[in-house]
């Protein structure tokens, strides 16, 4: 802890002395339970990878599944950033909920997106929330979209390999304007004016690209936004419930809307028919 | 004696793989009202086509106004509720107040996200009254990933009485109706249907079900027998 460091309290005589009326290392697989250290339980003498694949195999009697969330999108234009998202979480052939939160509000001005694993998405942007703050603290400032991207990428970066499913995008306006970074559990740390991430990007990509110009009004954005969710939605398995739109300005993100994709898609239906 | 000849025997090298986990069965569902919450679970332990015992209820009291509703491997279900407790006693001495709901929620998403190498392989519920007192009901996966519901199963039954819960108390894709609040008694008696229902069909479901009941009052518990084949 930065204030302990400061003060000079040595926190580790503390946690043994603790421990040690236990027996010590008998407890390895509880002591981040009781004191919530950083470290992570990992079975002894077994690879961590090796024995999380079990539980994906379809043969094996014990499935362990996790929530698999996905379709999110992003894109900058002139007047800032638009973020939508859906909100399906899955667990394996299941559908666990509908009304998944895909964005994560990291601050004011910060914005994250889940897609992946649901669980590490949601855990490693609260670590960076809480990184952005110290950064607050300690320099005075904001930090900056791709500082706090850089964080994220450089802390998953660390599990590389170990099996977290995450890809992220970090939405922001700083000093320099919108800015927009992809970040993913590979190690991926790439900035641009439009992405989207999960198993119905493919989709939305398709809808994005045809309607895209960087000279879009708010209103034209929020629209292509939502469509392209929609579509992805209505074609994507994993993707569905509501389309949670965000628009990020200079100051600071705006939560727009949040729409059923069933009533989307009788809007839709009956806007093609007038034509 | 010749091992060639003998079926039984065989120097071929066999590999067996140690499993840390087992699927114990057990349904435990929550379900969320104005101004309380109902928290039911079936009393079944198995494995296999085994049964251990038919009087291990899958809710554990945390506090006056949480309750946790835990399924999946047993061994994993009581070291976690272990350590869940000493976490709250920790909070107490600490902070010199109980742990809200949310709070108790937020804490175990961490927990179980510490073990994202060697996930609890349990799959749990937080029910309980939040600080204005309505409410609310959180179903986490095994390794932390967590939201708040108004309703929620969880366990070997889960799939077929979550699609229950969504047409009778989420009214989901029906089209003109009034969306009344359910009183507690609706609520207990959908309750002792839905695991007459999921005992019928789920092998790991059955014995009895516990339902609790908590408001501002209190907890109270009661207990119905259900099919014990």
């Amino acid at each position: 802890m930065a204030l302990a460091d400061v003060c000079g309290l040595k926190t580790n005589q503390l946690k043994n002395s603790f421990l040690s009326d236990f027996g010590g290392s008998s407890t390895h697989l509880l002591d981040d339970a009781l004191t919530s250290t950083t470290n992570f339980t990992v079975p002894y003498g077994i690879d961590p990878v090796e024995s999380l694949k079990e539980f994906t195999n379809p043969k094996s009697d014990v499935k362990i599944h996790f929530d698999h969330g996905t379709t999110t999108l992003a894109f900058k234009f002139q007047h800032g950033v638009i973020v939508a998202v859906d909100s399906r979480a899955t667990a394996g052939p299941s559908i666990e909920s509908q009304t998944v939160k895909k964005v994560i509000e990291i601050n004011p001005y910060l914005l994250g997106t889940m897609a992946g694993g649901a669980a590490d998405c949601a855990y490693w942007e609260r670590v960076l929330a809480r990184q952005c703050r110290i950064y607050e603290l300690r320099n005075k400032e904001r930090i900056s979209v791709a500082a706090a991207s850089k964080l994220l990428a450089n802390i998953v970066y660390n599990y590389k390999g170990m099996g977290l499913s995450m890809g992220t995008m970090i939405c922001g306006w700083d000093k320099r304007g919108p800015g927009l970074y992809y970040v993913d559990s590979d190690g991926e740390r790439m900035s641009n004016n439009i992405y989207s991430v999960g198993s119905g990007s493919v989709y939305a990509y398709g809808v994005l690209d045809s309607g895209y110009r960087y000279d879009l009004s708010v209103e034209e954005a929020i629209d292509l936004g939502r469509r392209s969710i929609y579509h992805a939605t209505h074609r994507d398995a994993y993707s569905g419930g509501v389309v949670n739109l965000y628009h990020m300005k200079e100051s600071g993100w705006e939560f727009i809307s949040q729409t059923d994709v069933f009533d989307l898609h009788y809007q839709y239906k009956a806007e093609k028919e007038k034509k | 004696m010749d091992p060639m000849l003998n079926e039984e025997s065989s120097y071929a090298p066999k590999q067996t793989y140690f499993s840390p986990y087992a699927m114990n069965g057990g349904t435990c569902l929550a379900i969320a009202g104005e101004d309380f919450v109902v928290v039911g679970s079936d009393t079944r332990l198995s494995q296999g086509f085994s049964i251990f015992t038919r009087d291990l209820p899958k809710t554990y009291k945390l506090t006056t106004s949480t309750v946790l509703g835990a399924c999946g491997f047993h061994g994993d279900v009581l070291t976690l509720t272990k350590v869940l407790n000493a976490r709250l006693k920790m909070f107490e001495h600490e902070h010199h107040k109980k742990m809200t709901t949310s709070e108790i929620a937020a804490m175990l998403s961490t927990m179980l996200y510490h073990r994202r190498f060697f996930p609890y392989y349990v799959y749990n519920l937080i029910a309980g009254l939040d600080e204005e007192g309505k409410g609310v009901v959180y179903s986490f996966d095994p390794v932390g990933s967590y939201g708040s519901d108004g309703y929620r199963a969880r366990g070997s039954a889960a799939a077929m009485l979550q699609p229950l819960l969504d047409n009778q108390i989420g009214l989901k894709n029906q089209q003109n109706v009034q969306r009344v609040s359910l009183s507690k008694e609706k609520v207990v008696n959908l309750v002792k249907d839905v695991f007459i229902s999921a005992a019928e069909r789920d092998i790991y479901t059955g014995d009895a079900v516990v339902v609790h009941v908590i408001t501002k009052d209190g907890t109270t518990t009661e207990r119905f027998p259900l099919r014990r084949d």
